[in-house]
């Protein structure tokens, strides 16, 4: 058995926000106690620990359900040589998370229920933490043909999307909507019109017009956010807009969801921590898809993470290697890595005074799993002891090579944080 | 005083001092280019590459040219005989041409910032002759020297850029230039052809042909792209020089000194008719003669020290 002691526990999903002792035992949480604040003495007397017993004295730290990331690229099956389920697990963990969704595009591309068992079946023997594997909506990414939905749901899929383009076709993406409805399951929809995209590198802005790099103007994106919203509209299936980063598409969703639609959305932390300015001195690692917008959009994404709007914050963690990243920008491909910078580049909004803790840790924990129905997210007793240990006071700066990830590609190298892991708990697993 | 950068990339990261050295050096090069035996040996023992994966005549042989003059040895890589075909990247190009100690590499590139990766990684001076959209040092720096020369100075001058500015690194650069040495740029061009935002970089865009070119002391035509037609940028050629093409008519709505500037090669019929392509207004020709002289002048501030 092992208890967390006398850590501050905030779990949304029960509304708790407290000092605790949470026991942990067979991988389920199986007791979480208010800490007596007159019991000093007490706390000494437990520490007879037997060979069964382990005491993690959290004192000081935040201890929060292990975090859920719903979009990850593992890179595996076929690009191994820029992430594995192994080293992306690793790379999860380090940054707090427990769960992590890994999308569809790898090769061969996650569209039929072999390769959905062959993630699930790496991930048992090499992973970590828990992997939930994102299937294709369309065979291949092709924009053609519906994959076999029902065997993919079968295998363990928890979603569907073409992550890294839109499906393109209207009315096969209103029958995906209709067809997935009937096995209960989301789409995750990657907003990008390819047609207004038309090879743009960067956003498409004064920033663009200096360097003469082609721009992707933010329409590109929010005309693919209001057709999707309308077509989960016109279906009724539930949809997930991925990677929100423009003010037009949280516009979009905030007036969608005033109306009731089955719209959930994320953003990443490079959404609202980066603009465009970033890409002057052409620096690859500022290459990302969507790309970084603007201050206004930064403002706008903020704006919508306060009031809900943006439901969740996501890493689209995208592991790319130097044969990818150390080239001409315009040759460069698009992604950033984000599981070990996420939650301490979000805590920034904490700081900010733009979300409140539990806010924040939400996004990251009980609205994910309510979206994606994950029995995960919350340190209810009886469920998995997947849980995350912070120290919000250390300090620490970014180096890309201390990475557990095989990507390197990220802006944050440098960077100063506030708050960082010291624990994560998967099934009552210390891994890290 | 010199250049404090080892490259020249853009000029929007040059000072005015420096462009002003740029100019005032090219003038003393020019000389030379006049002479009977049109050699010098300022850069003797030195060695310039001339890097490019665009096809161009006019920057490559101007360069050339402008090397041999000052007696550094030249050689030119073009990528369709180079092992750029065989995959190499850009990096490793430019590291095996340091490996053979050049002092300088000139090169041209469809990819915005691609001299940079050069500069970055090579203890050689860079010279920037055009990356993608981007900038296009050299040439700007021809045409206010072309300008200067004509004008006494550059400072109040007018001066009107017309075509498609969206992906022209010419009119960057001269914007930057321009703006710097003191002149007012206005812009030109069908809306599909004028990029976000560009009158933060300040320059004023014009609504019609005849606000753009009226009381101009210059007007730059850009070479309209022949290949951009499936962009829809524009209907038609025929259209595009009806509308947004200079020709003697539209012309009288300047005033009678203007100086009509065109960084090459020209479309004639298209952006210029063929009659103001040999009209005595234009200063095509001075352009070319001038790039020998000012890319003389770079190659000495960069190396010839």
């Amino acid at each position: 058995m092992l208890i967390i002691e006398n850590g501050r526990l905030i779990d949304p999903a029960q509304n708790l926000d407290g000092i605790f002792d949470i026991s942990v035992d067979h991988g389920k949480i199986i007791q979480v106690k208010p800490r007596e604040r007159d019991g000093a003495g007490k706390a000494a007397g437990r520490r007879n620990l037997s060979k069964d017993l382990t005491i993690f004295d959290a004192s000081g730290m935040l201890v929060i359900p292990g975090l859920i990331d719903m979009h990850t690229h593992l890179r595996d099956p076929g690009h191994e040589y820029k992430e594995t389920i192994k080293t992306g697990c690793q790379a999860a963990a380090a940054g707090g998370f427990t769960s992590i969704a890994c999308m569809a595009n790898t090769n061969p591309v996650n569209d039929n229920q072999s390769v959905t068992e062959y993630i699930l079946r790496k991930a048992r023997h090499e992973g970590c933490v828990n992997v939930f594997p994102v299937g294709a909506i369309t065979r291949g990414l092709n924009g053609e043909t519906l994959t076999e939905m029902g065997e993919l749901k079968g295998a363990g899929v928890i979603a569907f999307s073409d992550d890294g383009k839109s499906v393109k076709n209207s009315e096969l993406m209103r029958r995906a909507m209709e067809y997935a409805k009937s096995f209960n399951l989301p789409l995750i929809a990657h907003c990008e019109d390819p047609d207004l995209v038309n090879n743009g590198v960067m956003n498409e802005g004064y920033v663009s017009t200096c360097l003469g790099l082609k721009g992707i103007p933010h329409t590109a994106e929010e005309v693919m956010v209001a057709r999707d919203v309308m077509l989960s509209e016109l279906t009724g299936c539930p949809l997930h807009i991925a990677h929100v980063s423009t003010a037009g598409s949280v516009w979009t969703i905030r007036d969608a969801k005033s109306r009731g639609a089955k719209v959930t959305s994320e953003t990443a932390p490079h959404y609202f921590t980066l603009t465009d300015e970033l890409v002057r001195g052409f620096d690859t690692n500022a290459k990302v898809n969507p790309p970084l917008r603007t201050g206004e959009d930064v403002n706008a994404i903020k704006e919508g993470l306060k009031d809900g709007t943006i439901d969740m914050i996501a890493t689209d963690h995208a592991p790319h290697s130097l044969l990818e990243k150390d080239v001409e920008f315009d040759y460069a491909a698009f992604g950033i890595v984000g599981l070990e910078t996420a939650f301490p580049l979000s805590l920034m909004l904490y700081t900010e005074g733009i979300l409140s803790l539990p806010q924040l840790i939400a996004k990251f924990t009980v609205n994910p799993a309510r979206a994606f129905n994950l029995r995960k997210g919350s340190l209810q007793i009886g469920m998995d002891a997947d849980i995350t240990i912070l120290d919000l006071e250390k300090t620490w700066t970014v180096d890309v090579s201390c990475f557990k990830s095989k990507g390197r590609n990220s802006p944050f190298h440098g960077w100063n944080m506030q708050g960082k892991v010291v624990a994560t708990l998967v099934g009552g697993k210390m891994i890290l | 005083m010199g250049l404090k950068s080892k490259d020249l990339l853009t000029i929007e990261e040059l000072t005015v001092e420096e462009i002003s050295l740029v100019l005032d050096t090219a003038d003393s090069m020019k000389e030379i280019s006049t002479r009977d035996i049109k050699k010098v040996p300022t850069l003797r023992g030195k060695t310039v590459i001339n890097l490019f994966y665009e096809p161009s005549t006019r920057t490559r042989t101007s360069f050339e040219i402008a090397g041999k003059r000052l007696s550094a040895d030249v050689v030119n890589i073009s990528t369709s005989t180079s092992s750029v075909v065989k995959g190499e990247t850009l990096k490793d190009t430019g590291k095996n041409l340091q490996a053979m100690n050049p002092d300088l590499v000139v090169i041209r590139h469809p990819a915005p910032g691609a001299p940079k990766i050069l500069a970055d990684n090579l203890s050689s001076s860079i010279i920037n002759a055009g990356d993608g959209a981007h900038e296009h040092p050299t040439q700007a720096l021809l045409d206010i020297f072309t300008i200067r020369e004509r004008k006494g100075h550059l400072d109040r001058l007018e001066v009107a850029i017309i075509g498609d500015i969206r992906h022209s690194r010419v009119a960057r650069s001269n914007i930057y230039a321009l703006s710097k040495t003191g002149a007012k740029v206005r812009v030109f061009g069908p809306h599909t052809m004028i990029p976000p935002f560009i009158e933060r970089m300040g320059v004023t865009v014009c609504a019609t042909l005849e606000e753009a070119i009226k009381d101009v002391d210059v007007i730059m035509m850009l070479r309209i792209q022949l290949e951009r037609q499936g962009d829809f940028l524009f209907p038609t050629l025929r259209e595009y020089s009806r509308f947004f093409g200079l020709d003697l008519e539209k012309l009288k709505m300047a005033r009678p000194d203007v100086m009509i500037m065109h960084p090459g090669p020209i479309n004639r019929g298209v952006e210029l008719s063929p009659e103001i392509a040999d009209s005595p207004y234009t200063l095509i020709l001075d352009q070319v003669t001038n790039g020998v002289a000012v890319r003389m002048a770079l190659l000495y501030l960069l190396i010839g020290k």
